[in-house]
């Protein structure tokens, strides 16, 4: 798997190529918690341009990134969510930890990184 | 609306994480001749995720096994029965609470059965310790979009 994301700052951008179910989510969690760590990332930003998919599995993943950014007062941003994706999020309530935006460089304005 | 009538398939896979895609895109290409929307779709494999992802992580502890998955077109009802052999559920209706998991260390939402319910018309949940689970799903296709 090609690394699937990018930091800029302290930025951690994912841009989901793949369905966000169990599968990728248990291949995902230890590098993105990696780098959370050792590149001192407060915000993530999760794009879902590429594609558009997510079970329950994606909830439970953007919950512990969330606990584990709590700490440094980091924030996650979601970017693109179609239709689809927003009915998931406000029927888990995800929206109450996330903060969406229009775009990647809208997300990364507001959490101060340099585009 | 293209005349339906009735058709049915049957599968068995392996237990395994990369299965859930597989099951998916299998689920999609069996209800197209449905002419389902995109959302329809949508929930429709989300479903399917959920009780394939339920079977691997819960059913089977992550150790495999096999999970069985049919589905039949009945006109424009779409019901799918997916089951394994695993551990069972004691409680079922408790395991279908939302929030509830007995994964909560492995990042787990307690969403699953949620999801099944809220994305298909019906959602039935067969269960016994030691005896496996069957999950059995219906879903009205719309016509005449």
């Amino acid at each position: 798997m090609a690394e699937p994301y990018t930091v800029k700052g302290d930025c951690l951008i994912i841009h989901f190529e793949e369905e966000l179910d169990h599968h990728l989510t248990e291949k995902l969690r230890d590098v993105i918690d990696g780098v959370i760590e050792s590149r001192g990332i407060r915000y993530l930003i999760l794009d879902f341009e590429n594609q558009s998919f997510m079970d329950s599995s994606g909830i439970g993943f953007i919950m512990g990134r969330y606990k584990r950014l709590a700490p440094y007062r980091g924030k996650i941003y979601v970017t693109n969510l179609g239709r689809g994706l927003e009915r998931i999020f406000k029927i888990a309530g995800l929206y109450t930890i996330t903060v969406e935006k229009d775009s990647v460089d809208a997300a990364l304005c507001e959490a101060g990184g340099k585009i | 609306m293209m005349s339906t009538g009735s058709n049915r398939f049957y599968m068995e896979m392996d237990a395994v994480s990369e299965n859930e895609a597989f099951a998916r895109v299998c689920i999609a290409a069996f209800c197209a001749r449905l002419d389902p929307t995109l959302e329809e779709i949508n929930d429709i494999k989300t479903a399917v995720s959920e009780a394939v992802t339920n079977s691997i992580i819960h059913g089977y502890r992550k150790q495999g096994g096999v999970i069985h998955m049919q589905a039949d077109i009945d006109d424009n009802i779409l019901t799918i029965c997916i089951s394994d052999d695993g551990c069972g559920i004691a409680d079922v209706n408790k395991a279908m609470e939302p929030l509830y998991t007995t994964g909560a260390l492995e990042e787990r939402s307690g969403m699953g059965f949620t999801f099944m319910e809220i994305f298909m018309d019906c959602l039935q949940v067969e269960s016994e310790p030691g005896k496996g689970t069957k999950v059995i799903m219906k879903k009205e296709i719309s016509k005449n979009k």
